[in-house]
């Protein structure tokens, strides 16, 4: 079930503010470290690099218009699956 | 013989019915599509006059994306989730599902058919 319209976007409030405050400078090279995954993506993010954690280390998340709407933690997988077999020789 | 939307629809089955095997249309939007034309519900396919079917289509290239154009614009939804490289972009790269369905057992229509592992043994008893 998704949120409701009524609320709006959820977006944590500090990256909020520091996007804004970077957007008002024109300062857009610098990547932003960020633990907030469940931040959804806004309009004011395009063009901005993220450092999004997953658990273990941050992975540059360069955001492009298409990935509005989404959450930053859906492009830094926190699991990582090698694969299965192989480990069997004696 | 009734044609709408490049699709033959089957003589004998009732209007509701016959027009749920064009992709894009089920159950409701067909019922919603033959009460907007004032057609019987169970009014048969080859029962349709020329005026119905005309009317019909009108309908449906006016308010509904159907057959290709449906197709194209879900496997556009697809590729658009592929490109960013999102984590349902990323299952359906891996033909895994998307929701958070278990996949130790089942999600085979995800998955396909059973692919046996060579040497993979049953753990054995001690």
């Amino acid at each position: 079930m998704g949120r409701s319209i009524k609320k709006g976007p959820y977006v944590d409030h500090n990256l909020e503010e520091k996007i804004t405050k970077m957007n008002a400078e024109g300062g857009r090279k610098s990547v932003v470290k960020t633990w907030s995954r469940r931040s959804t993506i806004i309009p004011e993010f395009v063009g901005h690099t993220f450092a999004v954690h997953n658990g273990n280390k941050f992975i540059p998340v360069y955001v492009t218009e298409y990935m509005v709407g989404h959450k930053l933690g859906e492009f830094a997988p926190t699991r990582n699956f090698r694969g299965h077999g192989g480990d069997k020789k004696k | 013989m009734a044609r709408i939307a490049g699709i033959d629809l089957p003589k004998n089955k009732r209007g509701e019915i016959g027009l749920t095997y064009i992709f894009g249309i089920g159950r409701s939007t067909a019922r919603y599509i033959l009460d907007k034309s004032n057609i019987d519900v169970n009014k048969k396919v080859s029962e349709w006059n020329d005026d119905e079917q005309a009317a019909i289509r009108n309908i449906i290239n006016g308010e509904f994306k159907v057959e290709g154009q449906l197709r194209s614009e879900v496997q556009m939804n697809i590729k658009r989730l592929m490109d960013i490289a999102c984590y349902r972009g990323l299952r359906h790269r891996k033909g895994l599902p998307l929701r958070g369905q278990r996949t130790r057992t089942n999600s085979r229509t995800r998955k396909g058919k059973r692919k046996t592992v060579a040497g993979k043994k049953k753990a054995p008893k001690k």
